[in-house]
């Protein structure tokens, strides 16, 4: 009890959950001045994600490309970079994951984890473009990274329109079974919902993130290089190596996600008609989870559960989807501004140093 | 060359917007505030105009007068909506690039929340043809070949921001209030040795980034879309932010990076009018410019320098 109580009382844990349940409540204010009955909105909510053993899988699904777009993001951050692009690395992963799975004739046990390991690398240099203009021509990576976006999503536009497409269709080929990263018996086991391996490739990610960052020498050079350049460089420390680095393995993990997109959930690609936002969602995950790999699962699954839940807000409770936006936003606005949450908090920790005055 | 004329109009209307927002992130970066968040604050100002124009004219404004209170309402709300920015990061000491990001997805969420309940659950307003902005001819300056078909046959909101652009950079490299705000920028510890507020100073300059961020946003849902829905601003306020790292947090650099920006929207509507670039695929055209950018940053143009405090939260006590 005492451990559990230790937990919770560590400002790491509480905030979010304060923040969390804030976010809810701004939500639901917003939508009792529209006029709706926030009480039937969640419950619609919580319906619509636990309701079913498909939409169950469908919420995972959602989930899974978060958590590898969350975990880009952070990595870059650690090492002191922001990367904008995790949205054009996811894109051109997922393209190079779809030619190998549409072009290659290969058996399963290959086919697949070489699609989905050249979606990471794909990624990966697209990533690696934006480190070495910073390392080598100073370039900052907000802009190059922003540039990349716009050039990824044409190129892979002219992919999917040109070269990879089904004749009189908007899309590609669809991927040979041999690349699927389905988990078939799970997809039959849950009435269809389209579960895959990126699941538990994405866990195994964050296990992997915080390994490299904190127990291998390469981690702390990134970690000491994103503190303080100046102070890593005049250490002996590599830093243009280092911003590389990040950059690629940032890439690699959005390239990923992108990749698992295609190879498990659609099976092939269509054009796309704005950027689709999962780096940009990545943003807000990475931030959720405190740039922590953990944490980042915990807010991949927070964030992709809401979104997921939302349809069915609208669907029965008639509320517009997007309330689920403000209430995401609203929950990371009161972490970041946490000195807010522990003004509301106060009353309540006063009283128990008070309790435990007593008790001494 | 009347196809050329026309190319370069287009190219003045899609860059009025950018160079509006990007004069606003001058004004927010220069005081030392990171402002990820121009995306969403665009999105606040499209919104804005296009619902307040389209129930204005509901409620009787002729003529152009709902337009222009709809452009007024942006620029309001759009400062209105900077103002949680401000509160943020400079009261509480959040960091800029969060506060950023919430903005982005607070405009998102809300104002699409907000079309839906205003018209019956549509993901879009009403459509603004007829009480939008029309283009106005400059009497005898529209009649120059080329140039009058390029630059005076175009909305009153680009000469607009042609004058801001001239204001903006008056304003901080003329002015008293300029010179403070980039000592605010660069060095907010000696600024405040010397009397000068870094805490009103950052304010004024967020304020002023939502402010155009908000006319901006208006500019695109008035002269270009004609409504307003979730695909009316995507990805402007960042290739707004672009075009401010490029052109060196200069208004005159930014606004000729825009210009860049602009162009390549354009080409994008007239590809199809040359006959040499019908044989390119599309997309190859559209990349171009971002693949000119990143080409051009990163051989030809000398490194540029952001304001030295930009993006940290102003401690007196660490002075």
């Amino acid at each position: 009890m005492q451990v559990l109580s230790k937990i919770f009382t560590k400002q790491s844990t509480y905030v979010p959950l304060v923040a969390i349940v804030l976010g809810l409540l701004v939500g639901a204010i917003v939508m009792w001045l529209g006029g709706y009955d926030p009480i039937v909105a969640y419950g619609a909510m919580l319906d619509k994600i636990f309701g079913s053993t498909y939409d169950f899988g469908e919420a995972i699904r959602q989930v899974t490309p978060l958590i590898f777009t969350g975990l880009a993001v952070a990595f870059a951050f650690r090492a002191g970079l922001f990367n904008i692009g995790v949205e054009g690395q996811f894109i051109t992963g997922m393209t190079a994951a779809t030619w190998i799975g549409i072009n290659l004739n290969l058996p399963w046990f290959i086919h697949m984890p070489l699609a989905v390991i050249v979606g990471g690398i794909a990624g990966a240099l697209w990533a690696g473009i934006a480190g070495w203009l910073k390392a080598s021509r100073g370039v900052n990576e907000v802009i190059s990274t922003i540039m990349l976006n716009w050039i990824a999503y044409y190129f892979a536009n002219f992919m999917v329109r040109v070269v990879m497409v089904e004749p009189g269709q908007n899309r590609t080929k669809d991927i040979q079974g041999t690349a699927s990263a389905s988990i078939d018996w799970l997809v039959t086991l849950m009435d269809n919902a389209r579960v895959h391996w990126g699941t538990v490739v994405a866990i195994l990610c964050s296990f992997v993130f915080y390994y490299v960052l904190w127990k291998t020498r390469q981690g702390y050079e990134l970690r000491a290089s994103g503190f303080n350049p100046d102070a890593a460089h005049y250490a002996g420390m590599n830093v243009k190596g280092s911003i590389v680095k990040a950059m690629m393995f940032s890439g690699g993990l959005a390239g990923l996600g992108g990749a698992f997109e295609s190879l498990g959930v659609f099976k092939s690609m269509a054009v796309m008609n704005a950027l689709p936002g999962y780096g940009f969602d990545g943003i807000a995950v990475s931030l959720l989870g405190g740039n922590n790999p953990f944490g980042i699962i915990f807010g991949g699954i927070l964030f992709g559960f809401l979104s997921y839940g939302s349809t069915g807000m609208s669907f029965e409770a008639d509320v517009p989807n997007e309330i689920i936006r403000i209430v995401i936003g609203a929950v990371i606005f009161f972490v970041a501004i946490h000195g807010i949450v522990k003004w509301f908090l106060k009353p309540f920790f006063r009283k128990r140093r008070e309790d435990k005055k007593e008790a001494a | 060359m009347e196809a050329i004329g026309l190319l370069l109009n287009t190219t003045l209307v899609f860059s009025t917007a950018l160079i509006l927002v990007a004069l606003g992130g001058i004004f927010s970066e220069r005081s030392g505030v990171v402002n990820i968040g121009l995306e969403g604050l665009m999105i606040i100002g499209a919104f804005s105009a296009a619902v307040f124009t389209y129930f204005s004219s509901e409620w009787g404004f002729g003529g152009s007068s709902a337009a222009w209170f709809g452009v007024l309402m942006s620029i309001v709300l759009g400062a209105a909506f900077s103002l949680l920015h401000a509160v943020a990061t400079i009261t509480f000491k959040a960091n800029q690039v969060i506060i950023g990001v919430v903005i982005n997805i607070l405009a998102f969420g809300l104002t699409i929340y907000l079309v839906k309940s205003l018209f019956d659950g549509s993901g879009q307003t009403e459509n603004l043809s007829g009480i939008a902005f029309t283009k106005y001819n400059v009497p005898y300056l529209s009649e120059i070949p080329l140039l009058g078909d390029a630059l005076f046959k175009t909305y009153p909101t680009t000469y607009l921001c042609y004058l801001l652009v001239f204001v903006s950079w008056y304003a901080l490299y003329r002015t008293r209030f300029g010179l403070r705000l980039r000592s605010v920028g660069e060095h907010p510890g000696a600024a405040d040795t010397v009397g000068i507020s870094v805490i009103k100073y950052r304010y004024i300059g967020v304020i002023l980034s939502g402010a155009f961020a908000g006319l901006g946003g208006a500019t695109i849902a008035l002269t270009t879309t004609y409504d307003f829905s979730h695909t009316t601003i995507s990805g402007q306020g960042f290739i707004a932010i672009a075009a401010i790292i490029f052109g060196r947090w200069h208004p005159i650099g930014a606004a000729g990076a825009a210009l860049f920006f602009g162009f390549a929207q354009a080409l994008r509507f007239q590809a199809d009018l040359f006959e040499w670039s019908q044989s390119i695929p599309n997309e190859f055209l559209y990349m171009l410019p971002y693949l000119l950018t990143l080409l051009l940053l990163a051989f030809a143009a000398g490194k540029s320098r952001a304001p030295s405090a930009l993006g940290d939260p102003y401690d007196p006590g660490k002075r």
